[in-house]
């Protein structure tokens, strides 16, 4: 009501100017975040309303999936699935971008560097769809006759290694997903080591140490760029959906028998199900997958928020001592 | 005098030409109507034939077909905000129970077929119902089971385990083979079912036809199933398979179209029931059905029997609607074998014929009968 007043006041006095009508149109845009973000939410909740009554709580611990005899719907087995490859895709990805990152922003010379991070980049423009044919046809035969013989022959006894290969699978949907994500996370890792202010380097240079020490007090005041850049790469496998549903081998079960097993994911239940999903029931509890996908995104989001934030206070805790 | 004449003659063609136009105007005011439909991903490249030949002979028609599955062109036929649907099964009856009054028009058929990959064995192999079910069910687990031995004798089949390979998205395909499945045995139809996505006991899943084909053809000794056009354009080899006359039956557009005519003998009226219909009922015990390969579905266009329920729609637009479905069940028909598709037999046109004169618009008929 004030700020209403305030700006009547402005325009009565003919004191209204560009400043202030720039202020309301990004105010406004701002604001239109929020409204979508509120939107998306209702109609999510509002497309699945029948399977929220039906189901309740049940719809996220529960490990049935029959849309033929007994109709019921739960996403346990999906939501696992999701976290499991986007964790993959994490623990592979991740480690090879902070090394892109770290080659352009600290070794490469300048013009090699901007051909390398073109290169990367265009990995970025390239449809999912493309990563998933590209997986049926070249990756799934390599990683079956070459890398998982191998990889079974070394570490079969363990449980996560043992059982039957078929080509596609869990870990191949990782390894996929890991690189889709490594366009995002190494550019914006590159771009926060170059942020490291300069005076940084010299000191540490100055006391004499070596490159591979300068690289690590980069990487430690640098840390919560990457945790942000890794929260990004998150959050692209955990929506990616066309490529995972083409190599992993789209079985609901509550867990695979190994990393070389099939599996699903939620964003591929709904892009494999929803167009022949013939009754209300069925596509209702399909929206509700989403709704649950945006939860979990949500919550992931939130932690690594946390994650950062804490760090920030450890780290500015060291400097003020 | 003759810049005269020029100017006589520039008046003259001026008048005669804007007469003409409005002649043309006046008289035969073509009114352009636009009927919408979705459905079916499978008979897409036939029925975008028909949209294009069609235009050609009548220019102020536009059918406008999206394929979005046919389980959302069955939602938006009830929903009714299109003005035909096409999809390859027909309406269950808790569908039919929305969508009261609406009439089933086969108009084209297709077929599934098995392929696999036994690196070294190029030969058509044998199958029966029995050992296609053990198989997806997961009792048998290898080529060289006795089973499969004894319908390929002289093949040498590998002492391997048997990968199979299934569609994971919803699909008519899907939907066919495990109706063929549930046909053969009653263990399936109790346990696993059909649909156009099930709970598979076994196996990956592909996304797709392209999905499927991939993962069979670069996984040796897999197994798994895709529609009969995709095989044929892609050169994917495909077994044969029993059928009640004892034959093993090739998969082509001759065997489904025997297949199709042992089943139209049973067709149900076009505004009756038809959630049991299926070809494949009709031929998997079917001793008489000599040369029908048995896994073979119709794909069908829904229409309201009464055009009136539909909104916007008018008596001229229904016309046009009625007019290029009939077109689609005969001259159309000429246009499937080129792309792969099985042209209808007669008894399926004929009884058409009697389903499309039941569509009225507002209780007045729209074809002379």
């Amino acid at each position: 009501m004030a700020l209403k007043k305030y700006y009547f006041h402005k325009i009565l006095n003919g004191e209204f100017k560009g400043d202030d009508m720039f202020k309301l149109v990004s105010n406004f845009f701002a604001l239109s975040i929020l409204l979508i973000t509120g939107l998306m939410v209702y109609e999510l909740v509002k497309g699945s309303w029948l399977s929220i009554q039906r189901f309740g709580p049940w719809f996220i611990v529960g490990t049935v999936w029959d849309p033929v005899f007994t109709q019921t719907f739960s996403t346990l087995p999906l939501i696992l699935g999701t976290l499991t490859t986007s964790l993959i895709a994490l623990a592979i990805g991740v480690p090879i971008s902070i090394g892109v990152g770290l080659l352009l922003s600290e070794y490469a010379p300048k013009r090699f560097a901007w051909l390398v991070s073109f290169l990367v980049e265009l990995l970025a423009a390239i449809p999912s769809v493309i990563y998933g044919l590209w997986g049926i046809f070249i990756l799934i035969p390599f990683l079956r006759h070459n890398a998982y013989p191998f990889i079974q022959s070394a570490l079969g006894f363990l449980p996560l290694f043992s059982g039957p290969i078929y080509g596609g699978g869990v870990l191949t949907a990782g390894i996929v997903l890991a690189i889709m994500i490594i366009p995002i996370v190494s550019s914006v890792s590159r771009d926060v080591f170059t942020a490291v202010p300069r005076s940084q380097r010299e000191a540490v240079i100055s006391l004499g140490a070596t490159k591979w020490e300068t690289c690590k007090i980069v990487m430690s005041y640098a840390r919560s760029g990457i945790i942000g850049a890794i929260i990004l790469g998150l959050g692209r496998a955990i929506g990616e959906t066309m490529a995972v549903t083409m190599v992993i081998g789209n079985k609901f079960k509550i867990l695979p028998s190994s990393l070389f097993d099939a599996w699903y994911t939620m964003a591929a239940i709904i892009a494999n199900e929803f167009t022949e999903a013939t009754y209300d029931l069925y596509v209702s509890a399909l929206i509700e997958v989403g709704l649950v996908l945006l939860m979990v995104s949500l919550i992931v989001n939130i932690l690594a928020r946390l994650l950062i934030w804490r760090m920030m206070k450890f780290v500015r805790g060291v400097v003020q001592e | 005098m003759n810049r005269r004449i020029i100017i006589v003659l520039l008046v003259a063609i001026t008048i005669v030409a804007g007469i003409f136009l409005a002649y043309q105007q006046f008289t035969t005011p073509q009114r352009t109507i636009t009927l919408n439909g979705a459905g079916a991903t499978f008979p897409f490249p036939l029925i975008d034939k028909w949209v294009s030949e069609y235009s050609k002979i009548k220019p102020n028609i536009i059918i406008n077909y999206q394929s979005i599955g046919s389980g959302g062109g069955i939602r938006q036929h009830m929903e009714k905000t299109v003005y035909f649907a096409a999809s390859d099964a027909p309406l269950a009856l808790e569908q039919a129970s929305k969508a009261p009054d609406t009439l089933h028009v086969p108009f084209t058929i297709g077929g599934v077929v098995i392929i696999y990959n036994l690196p070294g064995i190029t030969k058509g192999l044998n199958f029966s119902g029995e050992v296609i079910v053990d198989i997806f069910i997961g009792r048998i687990t290898r080529w060289n089971d006795p089973r499969l031995q004894e319908l390929n004798a002289g093949v040498n089949l590998p002492n391997e385990n048997i990968i199979v390979v299934h569609r994971s998205d919803g699909s008519g395909t899907t939907f066919v083979f495990t109706d063929y499945l549930s046909e053969v045995s009653v263990e399936w139809k109790t346990k696993v079912g059909k649909g156009t996505v099930v709970n598979w006991p076994i196996g990956l899943g592909g996304k797709g036809n392209e999905g499927v084909a991939g993962l069979v053809s670069q996984t040796p000794y897999s197994i798994g199933y895709v529609e009969f056009t995709y095989a044929k354009k892609n050169n994917i080899p495909w077994g044969y398979v029993k059928n009640a006359a004892g034959e093993f039956v090739e998969p082509s557009l001759e065997s489904f179209r025997a297949a199709a005519a042992a089943a139209a003998v049973n067709l149900p009226k076009g505004d009756a029931v038809w959630a049991d219909v299926s070809i494949i009922r009709n031929v998997v015990h079917n001793k008489q059905a000599i040369g029908a390969y048995p896994i073979t579905s119709f794909s069908y266009f829904l229409v309201y029997k009464d055009l009136k329920v539909l909104p916007d729609m008018d008596e001229e637009m229904a016309r046009g609607l009625v007019e290029f479905l009939w077109w689609t069940i005969h001259e159309g028909q000429n246009y499937s074998a080129e792309l792969d598709y099985v042209p209808l037999p007669s008894n399926v046109v004929t009884h058409n014929e009697e389903t499309l004169k039941m569509v009225v618009f507002d209780g007045k008929q729209l074809l002379k009968g």
